[in-house]
């Protein structure tokens, strides 16, 4: 390439640098803030299926009758779960409540619950607790203290086999 | 404006014959003037990359080519970090952090080809959508290129995002919550995603091979996909592209941005505005909101086709007693309209040409193209092998004739314009509009000219690099300089004719280069004898 020709590629090239060099600025700039300055979050998470709504029964004669052979079995279990009712309270406050119905087509899947709470960086009384049995009194309670850091994350998740409510 | 006729004060000159063959546009107020506005937009921009690269080299004019270009670059740099890249909760990060660290040199510059190449994928892909909409080239016959490019900007974006994931680092973190925020408004996972991220304990490596799956193939989907833009880009544009990507990896190197801890929330953050605008709306918005927005945005992109329709012109038809297969038809017809069939009527010629109604878009190149296509012919009615009905061959012939009789003086200038560009919207006398130049058959000039019809002829076409039936600039020029049959004979006087490139925006240069050849004109002699070179052709008509 003689340089005549070369003058005006590198002009091309040059052009070409600075548009690209624009395009990886926007890349990663203007920055965003995703979180207020001094505040850090608490978030609510578990999935947890209640028991079934009504145990299995023997099914009557007219009730296999009904059904074709391959399916007859001797027991009826009904799939739905109840609702489930949660509530947490931060500071004395009533932060969350709400009653959770279960997933699925059939109502037999888990209730699932993920909400999060932003807080001021400092120490918060936290109190959660959860009925899955209709009728009954909370069933599931726990209470913590704890101090909360700028953009720190804390997690109340739930697992009954570990007995109950767990504070990450 | 200064066209000879005006001049020559000869305004009261019976109306200039005009195309009615080109696909009439019936669109919406907003739309029409959103058209009008991007388009005179890139038209400016479009002139001048034509002068600085060259309208062989112009990106704006192959954004669609440098796009599927871009693909490839960000492919073949991911195959090679692949190669270094290891897949785990703490893994990923580290063995990120060695690419863009100890290995910065090779490794971390195909980091940021890969990074930079996917945004400019996410413009050039933007850029490309929006030129097509300001050119209307996204309705009638194009519907289909256009509805099955929308699919793409989704893979696009699931591409990039997944493989924003991937690094594990603070913007990692980021978009995780906030996409599992998105998804989990579809109730149709076992456990809300959102739990994978609650703490360091919930998320398992096995997520990171799960994503790797996903970052290999939805690009691989967006691959299938993009078959159908397949493209050419010019090998020297494709060496800039790459040469000044490298140069911006070099001198910008794309890095981490702090290891991903779920026991903190990444508050501060460097977003990728290319592929992550919506991330800070789908934050503030309930997750059912910007799925709406995205699903809306896309079924109205989906819809433009039909918002509304193109009138289509009525589409070539070919004539057998005048074709007899020669294939330059086929070869010439931008959107792959024609092919050759066994012959139907006997004719001593094996194939003959067949138009797919559904793909022709009645752009006239065919006309063109086809060497029956000669107005010297003295049939009365006049025919060619392939012919436009809305605006046939004889039909031409008639238009140059009046628009010829409309000229007067010692530079009479008759334009045959492409209705698409700044002479198709000549006021003017003495212009006769096509839906593209390429539609102008060779010998017409030559009769033009023979015929003394006029002094000069004007072919006016689109922006060099603009081209509104893709070809058309270019077949017109390969014809004109003997390089593409049909030839332009060489006795037509060369001084004569007049090539003029140049959008509607641009109809003062147009005015001006006319303006400059008229005067040109009237420093030519008249070197042959009409009478000579009209016996001469008439051995022509004979042959015809």
């Amino acid at each position: 390439m003689n340089a005549g020709a070369a003058l005006p590629m590198l002009a091309r090239l040059a052009v070409l640098v600075v548009v690209f060099a624009g395009a990886a600025g926007l890349s990663n700039w203007p920055r965003h803030r995703s979180l207020p300055e001094g505040v850090g979050v608490v978030t609510l998470s578990f999935s947890h299926g209640a028991d079934r709504k009504a145990a299995c029964r023997k099914a009557t004669p007219e009730e296999l009758a009904a059904l074709p052979s391959n399916m007859r079995k001797p027991q009826i279990c009904p799939r739905e779960r109840p609702t489930i009712r949660v509530e947490l309270d931060i500071d004395g406050r009533r932060a969350f409540e709400a009653d959770v119905p279960p997933s699925g087509i059939a109502g037999d899947g888990p209730s699932r619950v993920h909400q999060s709470f932003t807080l001021p960086a400092g120490r918060h009384e936290v109190a959660v607790r959860m009925r899955d049995r209709p009728g009954e009194d909370f069933a599931w309670r726990a209470g913590r203290s704890f101090d909360i850091a700028p953009a720190d994350h804390r997690v109340i998740d739930f697992r009954a086999d570990a007995g109950g409510f767990v504070f990450h | 404006m200064s066209t000879h006729a005006d001049t020559d004060g000869r305004d009261s000159s019976p109306a200039k014959p005009r195309a009615q063959s080109g696909a009439k546009l019936r669109d919406w107020a907003p739309l029409r003037l959103a058209k009008a506005g991007l388009r005179r937009v890139f038209d400016r921009l479009e002139r001048g990359a034509d002068r600085l690269f060259s309208p062989a080299l112009n990106p704006l004019a192959q954004l669609g080519a440098i796009s599927f270009f871009l693909f490839w670059v960000v492919a073949v740099s991911g195959v090679y970090l692949f190669i270094f890249f290891d897949t785990g909760v703490v893994n990923a990060y580290s063995s990120v952090e060695w690419i863009s660290g100890a290995h910065w040199y090779h490794a971390g510059v195909m980091r940021s080809l890969h990074r930079y190449a996917s945004d400019l994928m996410v413009a050039s892909m933007a850029l490309h959508l929006l030129r097509e909409f300001s050119l209307d080239r996204y309705r009638g016959v194009r519907w289909f290129s256009w509805f099955t490019g929308v699919p793409l900007i989704w893979f696009l974006y699931m591409s990039g995002i997944t493989g924003y994931w991937l690094v594990w680092d603070m913007l990692a973190q980021y978009v995780a919550l906030v996409s599992a925020k998105l998804l989990d408004v579809f109730p149709i996972f076992g456990e809300p995603l959102a739990r994978n991220f609650l703490t360091p304990q919930h998320l398992s490596s096995r997520f990171f091979s799960l994503l790797v799956f996903l970052h290999i193939a939805i690009p691989l989907i967006l691959l299938l996909r993009m078959w159908i833009h397949i493209q050419r880009i010019s090998r020297l544009l494709a060496g800039l592209v790459l040469a000044a990507l490298l140069a911006v990896a070099l001198w910008k190197p794309a890095l981490s941005q702090g290891p991903a801890d779920l026991t903190k929330l990444p508050a501060v953050l460097g977003l990728d505005w290319f592929y992550l605008p919506l991330y800070p709306l789908a934050e503030a918005w309930n997750g059912w909101s910007i799925w709406a927005l995205l699903v809306g945005v896309s079924t109205m992109l989906a819809a433009m086709p039909w918002l509304p329709p193109l009138r289509r012109a009525p589409a070539a038809q070919v004539d057998l007693p005048n074709c007899n297969g020669c294939n330059r038809c086929v070869e010439d017809c931008p959107y792959e309209a024609i092919r050759l069939v066994p012959r139907t009527d006997g004719a001593p010629f094996a194939r003959q040409a067949q138009v797919s109604p559904d793909l022709c878009v009645a752009c006239g190149i065919c006309m063109g193209a086809c060497p029956s296509s000669t107005p010297f012919r003295r049939a009365q009615d006049l025919k060619t092998g392939i012919d436009l009905p809305g605006q046939p061959l004889a039909e031409v012939r008639d238009q140059v004739a009046a628009a010829a009789a409309g000229l007067a003086g010692n530079a009479r200038v008759l334009v045959l314009a492409c209705e698409h560009g700044a002479g198709g919207g000549d006021a003017g006398n003495g212009v006769v509009a096509f839906p593209c130049v390429a539609m102008v058959p060779p010998p017409l000039i030559d009769y033009i000219l023979s015929r003394e019809l006029a002094d000069g002829v004007v072919v006016a076409g689109c922006g060099e690099s603009a081209c509104y039936n893709r070809l058309g600039v270019e077949w017109t020029k390969q014809r004109f300089a003997g390089t593409r049959d049909p030839y332009l004979r060489k006795r037509v006087p060369r001084e004569r004719l007049a090539t003029i490139w140049a959008s509607p925006f641009e109809a003062g240069r147009y005015e001006a280069e006319k303006a400059a050849f008229s005067a040109r004109l009237e420093t030519l002699e008249k070197t042959e004898p009409p009478a000579a070179r009209q016996g001469a052709e008439e051995g022509l008509e004979e042959e015809a």
